[in-house]
């Protein structure tokens, strides 16, 4: 159960004067059960690659492998493809058309052409997963708040029951209460529902928080590959192609330069607290109360 | 898929003629299109076709985005010629059946087939050159006077305008929403007309609703700017003629000057 990309390449207007490189020799395999985070900065070749994993569009050259097998070999069914890749577009509440939310989310798995009953109880179970209830289920989708509305047209990509599951900037445009209900959401699909998860992101906060494995794109490269700690490892070389580490990072490099021994590979706000608190501790054990008087008193309240 | 579709026939490069003011080569294509129709002799079409060929250059456009403009027009070019050829009564050449060809038939089929080729290219010089924004500025400069018989001639060409920024927007829209659905296993090509047909829906609903959405923004957005009609609006870039369009209406004179001498020496 993997996806293995070779030497893709995808060209915008092939023999014409316009023509332009999306994708350059890509070459990626993504296992199974993988949380992956993509990076990159607009017109990086992100959502193009993303794409190309359920055969949206087809690579000028280069081939891709579904579970040991080329979507481009003859009589390759795509629509079975798409039913076990899921894609989640930005804005995917955009793609909304039903008069209620349970026949919206039904869209996906009657293209499947399963039974009515079994439509039925993948809806559910696909509204369920994203935390609707059934109070719901009768509402037009275009009377329901921003995050609502996400989280149905999630359903309705879940509701295809895919093993894989793409999603291109699910957190655009959502406020922080949102943003961070859809990525818990991401992330107790792949913990719990054991789904292969690719997450296109421009907030290398949420990539450093959730994913387990970081892929960077630029004009169409793929750059670096690697855990999230590897790959903001290289800050200054992401810099230069538009992108940053997660803040905290600078944080701690910043301290790391005025002498405070940080890990230097801290990515998240959670581990600089632990790891400022317990330098905190041993510091306070060793130090001379004299030199941090006015300290005294949150002093004596750390135990050692 | 729907990407490599142009807006209109603009083609960017830099002439003459692209530099022209609107307003001039809408006239001038006016005037083309009076003096094909008072043309009635081999002298005037050629001196229509020197003129042709003449703009055609000046355009720096290639010839082969003039010819493709006349696909449109080869069903209805076939028809008006076999009708000329078949129906015009006078010498008849042969004769099949009840139909006959006639020699006047021919002479008349080949002048009607001319000034409809020639219609046509003279039109698309003017969109080949012209951006449809000039074109709507250009007509809503032209048409004016029609404000002081109470038509909207600035809210008209503003509609226009809108609706012609738009259209690549919601190509783009449309591409996107299809894919979306694609991706949840939607079929737009196979089945019969009436399951096409239904498989449209989950593609024009969410594309109506995102260009209802747009057109509030857009709404708010020019009263948030103080639009309110023409009325005394100034332009930011306002059209006015230069010495070369006064050179082209000069050429315009003369050209349809030698039509109308032609038409009446012979």
């Amino acid at each position: 159960m993997s996806i293995e990309i070779k030497h893709l390449n995808h060209i915008y207007g092939e023999n014409t004067i316009f023509e332009q490189y999306a994708l350059k020799d890509v070459n990626l395999t993504i296992h199974d059960g993988e949380f992956i985070g993509l990076i990159g900065h607009t017109g990086s070749g992100k959502s193009t690659l993303t794409q190309h994993l359920n055969g949206l569009l087809k690579a000028s050259s280069g081939d891709i492998l579904y579970n040991g097998e080329s979507i481009y070999r003859e009589g390759y069914s795509m629509k079975e493809l798409r039913s076990k890749v899921g894609l989640v577009f930005q804005y995917p509440e955009h793609q909304l058309f039903e008069v209620d939310v349970f026949s919206d989310v039904c869209f996906g798995p009657k293209n499947q052409g399963l039974s009515q009953q079994e439509i039925e109880n993948r809806a559910a179970e696909a509204l369920r997963l994203v935390g609707l209830d059934e109070s719901f289920y009768k509402q037009s989708p275009f009377e329901l708040s921003g995050g609502q509305k996400r989280r149905v047209a999630i359903a309705g990509v879940l509701a295809m029951k895919p093993e894989v599951l793409i999603l291109d900037e699910p957190t655009a445009g959502l406020d922080p209460k949102g943003r961070d209900d859809i990525l818990g959401l991401v992330k107790k699909l792949h913990d719990e529902q054991k789904m292969t998860i690719i997450l296109v992101s421009h907030s290398m906060e949420d990539v450093a928080k959730y994913v387990s494995r970081l892929v960077v794109m630029n004009h169409g490269e793929k750059v670096f590959d690697g855990t999230p700690k590897e790959v903001f490892r290289h800050y200054k070389e992401l810099e230069t192609i538009g992108l940053a580490a997660p803040q905290i990072t600078y944080v701690v490099h910043a301290l790391r330069e005025r002498g405070i021994l940080l890990d230097q590979d801290i990515t998240t706000v959670e581990e600089a607290r632990d790891a400022i608190l317990s330098l905190w501790k041993k510091h306070t054990c060793t130090a001379q109360p004299h030199e941090h008087q006015e300290n005294a008193g949150q002093m004596e309240e750390t135990k050692c | 898929m729907l990407r490599d579709i142009t807006l209109g026939q603009y083609y960017p490069v830099d002439s003459v003629l692209h530099r022209l003011d609107p307003r001039t080569k809408l006239f001038g294509t006016l005037v083309y299109i009076v003096s094909l129709f008072m043309a009635n002799s081999v002298w005037a079409y050629v001196a229509a076709s020197v003129f042709l060929v003449a703009a055609i250059r000046l355009s720096k456009v290639p010839i082969k985005f003039m010819v493709r403009g006349l696909k449109s027009i080869v069903v209805l070019l076939l028809i008006s010629v076999s009708f000329n050829l078949f129906l015009t009564p006078g010498t008849p050449i042969f004769k099949i059946g009840f139909l006959q060809m006639t020699w006047e038939g021919l002479e008349f089929a080949g002048f009607m087939a001319i000034r409809l080729v020639f219609l046509v290219m003279g039109s698309t010089i003017l969109t080949l050159t012209t951006t449809p924004n000039q074109l709507t500025d250009g007509l809503e400069k032209s048409l004016g006077f029609l404000n002081h018989v109470g038509v909207p001639v600035h809210e008209v060409s503003m509609m226009m305008s809108i609706a012609l920024r738009f259209i690549p927007i919601l190509i783009e829209e449309t591409d996107k929403i299809m894919k979306a659905q694609m991706a949840r296993g939607a079929d737009f090509e196979s089945g019969n007309l009436i399951q096409k047909a239904k498989a449209m829906v989950p593609l024009l609903v969410p594309l109506f609703i995102s260009a209802f959405r747009r057109a509030t923004d857009l709404a708010m957005a020019m009263e948030a700017r103080c639009y309110r009609g023409g009325e005394g609006r100034t332009k930011m870039k306002p059209l006015h003629y230069e010495k070369r369009d006064k050179i082209t209406y000069g050429m315009y004179l003369l050209y349809f000057a030698v039509i109308l001498a032609v038409r009446l020496a012979v």
